[in-house]
């Protein structure tokens, strides 16, 4: 079992025909993952990395192919319209890795996607992956093993670190979901949490967060009143300074607000592990199974 | 990216919200003709962008002008954390009945602009939310309906404000959130708003910052930027696509990815040393991106060691050797390189600095326990 995507992921790619589009389908078709359709605007009727029929729009391929979920590798200022087009298609699941969206346009398709029953991973993020069923995302698919461990994370290259180190040690991951770095996103660590918790494939949770906003003390709350799996943390950004944008457009101490201490603080007080450096996540780890 | 205060009032105006008469100068002469011209007491104003600029000496009132010439005098080209005056905006002096504040935000928790409105102006907004929280009053922003009358007079009758200036009021908070969406802001304040002896609101300070990745539909504010605002590797780093801050370590950095970049600067502090930078040079860096890096990194002169982790997904390892090799071929390198590369081709960008004479580690905790010993000098 597993969260999210997984052998039932019929995919569709918008932006398949660019350059990270069409690098990362091929990547993904690879891994296993059942890539069913392709959009371009104006490409319509065209064949993409080898044998993925191209669309002009996700309603016609979501008609010809009954894709269920979508992909969106567009550049910035064509992403809130892909992740509209996407939702008004009927689509369940948009993951949007683009980075760079501005904040208002997020406002307002986060406010549209709360009308529909789409759920949006991202934006800027690498995406969501369930070992050895599906890769939905940029992520190093070799690093990952199949397993029983949950992991949700802010950043990008830190969870493969993490999930590099627990696959070192034997120790296997259900599912790896990158809710990505921007102030808005469409899925948060609190609905990744509950998804875990309703997993019966996930025995125990990695939340990795970063300085910036208050998702991780919510996450903390929920955790604390409703979780009983065990969940291991760590946050990034103890050394960043306030007021500077660390990189991740959410990534930023305002105001005294979003301090990593506040949140280790919140997590421990919830009950939670929290690792020092990622490596010791993995020994953490351990130590629960 | 940060606008100067005469940058955001023009902006204020132009969504219809009243500020006060005034001009920018940039030498004590021209500070004396917008005196005269205004012909009335005026507030000479240092154009910086950081706060506490009034404590620091930075803001002046001048009765006459003579008096506006003097004191644009002492504020031109004085120091205010770092940095030098180069201009300031002579405003006419305002006659200061009572000061409130009122601004506009990005609630992330609750995913849309929050207006916020509070009798206690002229100080920092995080100074009353941590004293007196009450008297901050919210309201939140629908993206398709944009703010309502009624949600601005909520704002007003919550703070307290006289109903004569309710009207007044109401327009002045459409007018920022227009503002705030128009220009696609980040932060956008006006502090203080006062109501004046002739019984009028006016903006006479104000605050904008923008949100960077929408600056490309914005090429006329984007122009605005002040140079100063950024320091010069700050300034190279954005030149390249990279994500650089200058901080006041001994350790350079350089990662892939904002999150690993944090955790690497935290863990080197872990081991007892300071990083000297963030630096994220994004995925699918090329070998130029990563010689630049490099190449930003070493120019700081207190930099004693390099610590470089990679964790190769999209970024290729082999490209990230290169670079290094690049960078180091055509620099006088003096500190030690510490490096970690691990994923995409990781064994072609190790067999790449086999050669180079460079400490490597395996794991992110060796890494950065050498780097720290290094920067030391105790590794050869």
């Amino acid at each position: 079992m597993s969260i999210l995507v997984g052998k039932e992921t019929r995919l569709l790619v918008q932006g398949i025909t660019g350059r990270e589009g069409s690098f990362h389908t091929a990547q993904m078709i690879e891994y296993g993952t059942n890539v069913v359709a392709g959009v371009t605007p104006g490409k319509g009727g065209e064949w993409a990395v080898g044998n993925v029929p191209v669309f002009d729009t996700v309603k016609e391929a979501v008609d010809a192919t009954a894709a269920n979920t979508s992909i969106i590798y567009v550049p910035a200022r064509f992403s809130p319209d892909a992740i509209l087009e996407a939702a008004d298609a009927g689509i369940e699941l948009v993951i949007c890795i683009t980075e760079g969206i501005p904040a208002l346009d997020m406002v307002s398709v986060r406010a549209f996607l709360d009308t529909t029953n789409t759920r949006l991973v991202g934006p800027n993020c690498p995406g969501v992956i369930t070992p050895g069923e599906a890769k939905v995302g940029i992520m190093p698919g070799h690093i990952h093993t199949p397993g029983p461990v949950g992991i949700v994370s802010r950043s990008g290259t830190l969870t493969y670190e993490v999930v590099y180190a627990l696959t070192a040690r034997g120790i296997g991951q259900s599912t790896a979901v990158g809710i990505g770095g921007d102030p808005i996103i469409g899925t948060t660590f609190l609905d990744v949490l509950q998804m875990f918790e309703e997993d019966p494939g996930t025995e125990q949770v990695v939340l990795i967060g970063e300085i910036g906003g208050t998702d991780e003390q919510r996450a903390a709350e929920f955790i604390a009143s409703k979780m009983t799996k065990p969940v291991v943390g760590f946050i990034a950004g103890r050394t960043a300074p306030p007021g500077k944008r660390m990189g991740h457009a959410g990534a930023i101490i305002s105001g005294g607000e979003g301090t990593a201490e506040e949140k280790i603080a919140a997590l421990k007080a919830a009950g939670v592990a929290v690792a020092s450096h990622p490596e010791e996540i993995a020994d953490l780890v351990a130590r629960n199974l | 990216m940060k606008l100067h205060e005469y940058q955001s009032k023009r902006i204020f105006a132009k969504y219809g919200i009243p500020i006060p008469r005034g001009e920018v100068a940039t030498t004590p002469a021209e500070a004396r003709d917008i005196a005269v011209r205004l012909g009335k007491p005026v507030v000479v104003k240092s154009q910086v962008l950081v706060g506490g600029r009034g404590k620091a000496g930075g803001i002046k009132l001048a009765k006459t002008p003579d008096e506006a010439e003097q004191v644009a005098a002492q504020i031109l080209g004085m120091e205010i954390k770092g940095l030098t005056v180069k201009k300031v905006l002579v405003d006419e002096a305002a006659d200061i009945r009572s000061e409130i504040y009122l601004g506009a935000v990005l609630d992330r928790a609750a995913r849309r602009v929050a207006i916020m409105a509070s009798s206690e102006g002229g100080v920092e907004i995080e100074e009353v939310a941590a004293k007196t929280p009450e008297k901050i009053i919210t309201v939140h922003v629908h993206p398709f309906l944009g703010l309502k009358d009624y949600q601005a007079r909520n704002l007003a009758y919550g703070i307290g404000l006289p109903k004569e200036h309710v009207k007044a009021f109401v327009k002045i908070a459409k007018g920022l959130y227009n503002a705030y969406v128009g220009t696609d802001a980040s932060l956008a304040e006006i502090n203080p708003l006062v109501i004046t002896g002739e019984g009028k609101l006016l903006a006479v300070d104000g605050k904008i910052v923008l949100d960077d990745s929408a600056l490309f539909r914005h090429p006329d504010l984007a122009e605005m930027r002040d140079p100063d605002d950024e320091d010069e590797y700050e300034r190279e780093a954005r030149r390249y696509g990279l994500t650089y801050i200058h901080l006041d370590g001994e350790i350079g950095c350089m990662v892939n990815g904002a999150g690993l970049a944090m955790a690497t600067m935290d863990i080197v502090k872990l081991y007892g040393g300071e990083p000297a930078n963030f630096l994220d040079i994004g995925g699918g860096a090329q070998a130029d991106k990563v010689a630049a890096a490099l190449r930003i990194i070493l120019s700081d002169e207190r930099v004693k060691a390099v610590l470089i982790n990679i964790f190769g997904g999209i970024t290729r390892c082999d490209e990230v050797a290169r670079g290094i090799l690049e960078a180091t071929s055509t620099l006088d390198v003096r500190v030690p390189f510490v490096v970690r590369l691990v994923g995409t081709n990781e064994e072609e960008g190790r067999r790449l600095l086999a050669q180079a004479n460079m400490i490597t580690a395996t794991s992110l905790a060796e890494a950065a326990q050498k780097a720290v010993a290094a920067a030391k000098g105790e590794l050869a």
